[in-house]
Formats: C-alpha cells, structure tokens, sequence
C-alpha cells in the first residue's frame, strides 16, 4: 500500500490544455473518488496515474517515489477498466493469473491467491470459463479479481459500473466499498455518477474543464460547496439556483417581488446580483406564509415525493417526504431554512459567505 | 391467413436466395470443372467426342505424364518455395506495419498511408521496364530471390491496410490491461494481441500465398531459364510451336489448385470470427 501525490500535475494536448495544475494528497488506504462530467479530465488523471498517459508537467508520487516516467508495469498498480477488458482467449483462471505469470510467481502461489480471489467474489465455480461465456456482472468481477491477485500498492478503476444494469451497479458498488473495507488498499476511483461518488468515497475530487473544483469528503461537498458547479453537480435531484438580488436589511428579492430573509454580515454590496442555491429538501411546503408557487409536475416515489414548482419564472424542485396532498396547477406556499441557503455570485459562480 | 402468407413469402424469398447463390456458384466454378473435365479425358476422344459434359471414358494417363515427363514439378516446387515465403515475409511486415498504423501515432502517417495506397493505384505491366532495369543491375533476373522480393514489395501495401483493419477492431484497453498486468508493449502485442490477430493473420497469409501462387506477369517478364519457373510459367510451355497439349495443360493446372486448397483448408480455423467477443463490455 502507498500514499499517491499529484503535484501540479498537467496535461496538453499539443495547444489544447486538458489538465491544469493539478494538486492532490491521496492517503495511504484512502478511497478518493474523482468525479465530473465527461471531458472534465478525469479519466485522463487516472491513465497518468495508471502510466497510460504521459505527464506534460508536474509530479507524479507513488509512495515517496516519483514515476512520471516509470512504465506502468513497474508502477505496482492494478486497473479495473470500464470495458473489464478481459483477455478473451484466457479462461478466468489464466485472466486473474496473468500479472502473477509474468512475474514469474510460483505455480502454486498462483494457485493460492487466484483460488482465494476467486473465492472471496463468488467466481470459484467459473474458473475454467472463457469472458464470453460469463454475464456482465461476472465480467466486472472477474476485472476486479485481476486487480486483487495482484494485492499491489494502489488500485485504479475507470468507471468499472458503467457497463451493467442500474440494479447490479448498485450491488457492485457495496461490494467494492466492502471489499476495500477489507482490504485497505489505496484506491482512485473516476466515475460521472455522483451518487457513486457520494456512497464510496471517503473523500471526493470534483472536476470541471480540466481544473479540480473542490476536494472533500462527501457530506463537506454537499454543505459546503465552494462553487455553483459543485454545488449543482453533487447532490440528486439537485440544487436549485434562484436569481435574485442582494437589497438593503439582509433580504433577498427574487424576481417576482417575493423576499428571502438573509443572514446579517454578508460582503455583499446593495443590488448586486445574487445566485441563491436552495436544496430541493431543504423547501418545505406550508400552510401560511413564504413564499406563493405553482405546481406543474408532481414525480411520486413512493418513500417521498418530488415537485417541480414555478416561483416568478424559474422552475424549481422541491422535495418532501411521504406523499403531500397536492394537485398539477395548484397555487402552493413555501418555506425555505435560512441556513440552508447558499448564495452564489453569479458572475464567478464561487460561494458568497460560510 | 397472415401467419400462412409470411410463411410463403419466406420460403420464396428462401428458394430465390438459394437460386441466386447456385447460379453464381455453377458460374464461378464451372471453368474448374470444365478444366477437370478435360484432364481426365483420353487424348483420343478430346477432339472426336465434340462438346459433352463428361467423357465417355477417363484416364489419369495426362497427370502421369505431367509428373514424369516433363518438368512440371520443378516449376511446382519453385512456387512453393517462392509463395510461401512471399506470404510469409508479407505477413511479418504487414503484422508490424498494421499495428504501427493502427496504434501508434507519428509523424509522416498520413503521408506514409497515401504513398502506400498510391503502390495500389496504377497498372503493374506500367511499372515493368523500370523493375527489369533495376532487377538486371541488382543481378536478380532468372532469380526466385527476385520474385520474392518484388511479390512482398506489392503485396505488402494492401496487407498492411489489412492488418490495420484487424487492429483497429481489438480495444485499446486490452494491450493497456496487459501493460498495467506488466507486460512491455512487445509482450503485451504477443501475448495479447497477437493470439487475437491469428485470424487476420491466416486471412493475410491465405490471401498473399494465393495472389504470388498464381502471378504471371513478373514471373513472365524475369524468368526465362528453365530451372527458375514457376508453374504459371511452366503451364505455357504446354503450348507448343504446333499443337497446345490440352489435356497435360490441364492436369498440370488442377494439380496446381491442390495446395492452394490444402492452404485454405488449413487456415479455416483461423478464420472464425468472434474470437474477440466477450474482451469488452456485456
């Protein structure tokens, strides 16, 4: 096991800047997640990681050693792709076996640790099989059990969910949470799902157009964002963002008149424009006072219920447990918590305030 | 009733593919047969008979004569030597060139590419003279060591594309998981991607033999003495100043289609496709 240190990391291609100064401390043991949409430069950080791709600039450390140039077998890594990437001629034995064969391990270690693999992810009874005869799911476990033979110092996985079905992906997520609750290794892992993201990792990395936004553990990102991109990236059904403006007594007036009571001592000048971030849970529907809306969709889940509303012009998301007595059209009143209200400046994007 | 129409039409559509499919098969074939036909035929009826389907008796008397009298197995045994090899350096270089082309990139790509298709654009009898100048200096007319070289010069091109083709449908990840595994790029190519390859590498080797096994125009053009033909050549000599021996030129040329067959019949294996199913995705 190994710490993993980026620092002022970057990546072109040729003009086009993908990566930019990228810093980050990876703990020994730690689970980090990297998150962003696509494009956003993930991926791409995991491969220099991984050796995959070259480092236009800065450091990579795995452990104390740096290994911007060391080749990726020399790196003690293991990687669990999007596709699995299986070897389609090697049944699963040879296919978990493989990076032991090549290190020359002894016949029966191989056994040892291929069988306990096999074992420990339910893939026992497959050994003899070739990838094309397993489903998705043994696929995916097949990668992982690759990844674990190898017991190296820090395991990558791109997207390893991607590929299987909503209901698997949620199993494969517990199990891979549990499995380095076990095993404690070092972990890197990228995915566009947030929700991945949140239940994972003990600390997330948000990224955006190649440049980290913030970096935290899961529940700090969604208290505390410091920008509208990860205030709206983290978070399902997400933040709404209503535009108002900053106007003298510490009040908030939305475009349609209605006022939203502020904190006192914010640094904001008078009239300025004001991105106010409301969590959809964080709205409470009300039988007097607040603020009027008007109900245009109503997405019932069963445990909860989510409403998409119009306040003045802007469409927004209100989520209330149980199932509230409310019809499509009806003029509804709503509360919002004072200090669960972010505010954003609209032009930067960044956080105003705590 | 539209359960029952369905069902015709199918077979309809059915009775016409295999329609179709015969007659290009009795096209295609029936010169093969015809060339069969009349190998097997006695000298004596070849001509008395007038046009029949099949003798009214045969004889093997043309293919003896073939192997013994004259110098037909030399000329077999001189394309043996010069296809196999041929298809055999093709394949090496086209294996290695394809992989570059397919994952590398470097500078001049684009250009190498065009140059190497522009080799396939213009007429090979266009590019004779020039080719016997430079084969005479080099001391290589009358030289199977020439036909080898000048068959994998032009075949190298369209098997390169070939092999790219096959390169370009094996993923990324799968080398890059045996590089992480800890291969180098080498092993991870003969380790990996290699065994995927085998069959666009059969497909490459069937398809270089069978073009060199049959060439006609190089080998026309350099060769001359006796010693050196290839049996596209050597079959000319059938062709006498008088009288062309049909029935010897025949058997000569059915024996000619055995390893040709026998090649195939080897590579069959190799040529399944799906070999990569179940590499990526579910």
């Amino acid at each position: 096991m190994a710490s993993v240190t980026l620092d002022k990391v970057e990546k072109n291609y040729g003009a086009v800047q993908v990566l930019q100064q990228v810093d980050l401390q990876i703990a020994d043991g730690e689970f980090v997640v990297l998150v962003g949409p696509s494009g956003c430069g993930k991926s791409t950080l995991l491969r220099m990681i991984a050796g995959l791709e070259e480092v236009s600039g800065g450091a990579i450390r795995i452990g104390e050693r740096l290994v911007n140039d060391v080749a990726p077998k020399d790196r003690d890594i293991a990687m669990v792709f999007q596709s699995y990437a299986l070897y389609p001629h090697m049944d699963v034995r040879k296919n978990m076996g493989f990076s032991l064969l090549l290190k020359k391990t002894e016949k029966s270690m191989v056994e040892t640790r291929v069988g306990g693999a096999a074992k420990r992810l339910g893939l026992d009874t497959f050994l003899e099989r070739l990838p094309r005869q397993l489903s998705g799911g043994q696929r995916q476990r097949v990668a992982m059990g690759r990844a674990i033979v190898r017991d190296p110092k820090v395991f990558l996985f791109d997207e390893p969910l991607s590929n299987l079905d909503a209901k698997l992906r949620v199993h494969m997520r517990t199990e891979i949470k549990a499995l380095h609750q076990q095993l404690k290794t070092t972990s890197v892992y990228v995915t566009h799902d947030q929700t991945e993201a949140m239940t994972m990792a003990d600390r997330i990395v948000v990224m955006h157009d190649g440049v980290v936004q913030q970096v935290g553990a899961p529940l700090d990102l969604y208290d505390k964002p410091v920008n509208m991109f990860v205030a709206g990236f983290i978070g399902s059904p997400g933040m709404n963002f209503v535009s108002a403006t900053y106007a003298k007594a510490g009040n908030a007036i939305l475009s349609d008149g209605q006022t939203l009571r502020l904190p006192d001592g914010l640094p904001i000048e008078e009239g300025a424009p004001l991105s106010v971030g409301l969590r959809p849970e964080n709205i409470a529907i009300t039988q007097q006072g607040g603020w009027r809306a008007r109900v245009e969709v109503i997405e019932p889940l069963g445990l909860s219920t989510q409403f998409y509303v119009t306040l003045g012009e802007q469409l927004i998301c209100v989520f209330a447990m149980g199932r509230p007595e409310v019809k499509v059209g009806q003029e509804i009143l709503l509360t919002i918590d004072p200090a669960a209200v972010h505010l954003f400046d609209p032009e930067t994007g960044r956080r105003i305030g705590a | 009733m539209i359960a029952g129409r369905s069902r015709s039409s199918r077979i309809l559509s059915n009775v016409g593919l295999y329609a179709a499919i015969s007659l290009y098969l009795i096209f295609a074939l029936f010169p093969i047969y015809w060339t069969l036909k009349i190998a097997v035929t006695p000298q004596s009826l070849l001509y008395s008979e007038g046009i029949t389907l099949w003798p009214s008796q045969t004889t093997f008397e043309n293919f003896g004569t073939v192997l013994r009298a004259t110098d037909f197995p030399r000329y077999f045994m001189n394309s043996v030597v010069v296809s196999v090899t041929t298809a055999l350096l093709v394949t090496v270089i086209a294996t290695l060139a394809g992989y570059a082309m397919s994952r590398f990139a470097f500078r001049g790509k684009a250009t190498l590419a065009i140059l190497l298709l522009l080799t396939q654009t213009f007429p090979l009898v266009m590019v004779i003279p020039p080719i016997y100048r430079i084969m005479g200096q080099l001391g290589l007319i009358n030289s199977l060591t020439g036909l080898i070289i000048i068959y994998t010069a032009f075949n190298t091109a369209f098997a390169t594309f070939l092999m790219q083709s096959f390169f370009d449908g094996i993923p990324r990840d799968l080398e890059e998981a045996a590089m992480i595994d800890g291969c180098t790029r080498a092993q991870a190519l003969r380790r990996v991607i290699v065994p995927l390859t085998l069959p666009g590498m059969g497909a490459t080797l069937g398809f270089v033999f069978t073009a060199a096994w049959s060439e006609l125009l190089f080998a026309l053009m350099l060769i001359s003495s006796d010693a050196q033909k290839t049996f596209a050549v050597g079959l000319l000599t059938f062709i006498g100043k008088f009288a062309v021996d049909w029935g010897q030129m025949m058997a000569a040329s059915i024996m000619a289609l055995i390893p040709v067959c026998i090649f195939f019949g080897f590579l069959q294996r190799y040529l399944v496709t799906g070999l990569t199913a179940g590499a990526v995705k579910g």
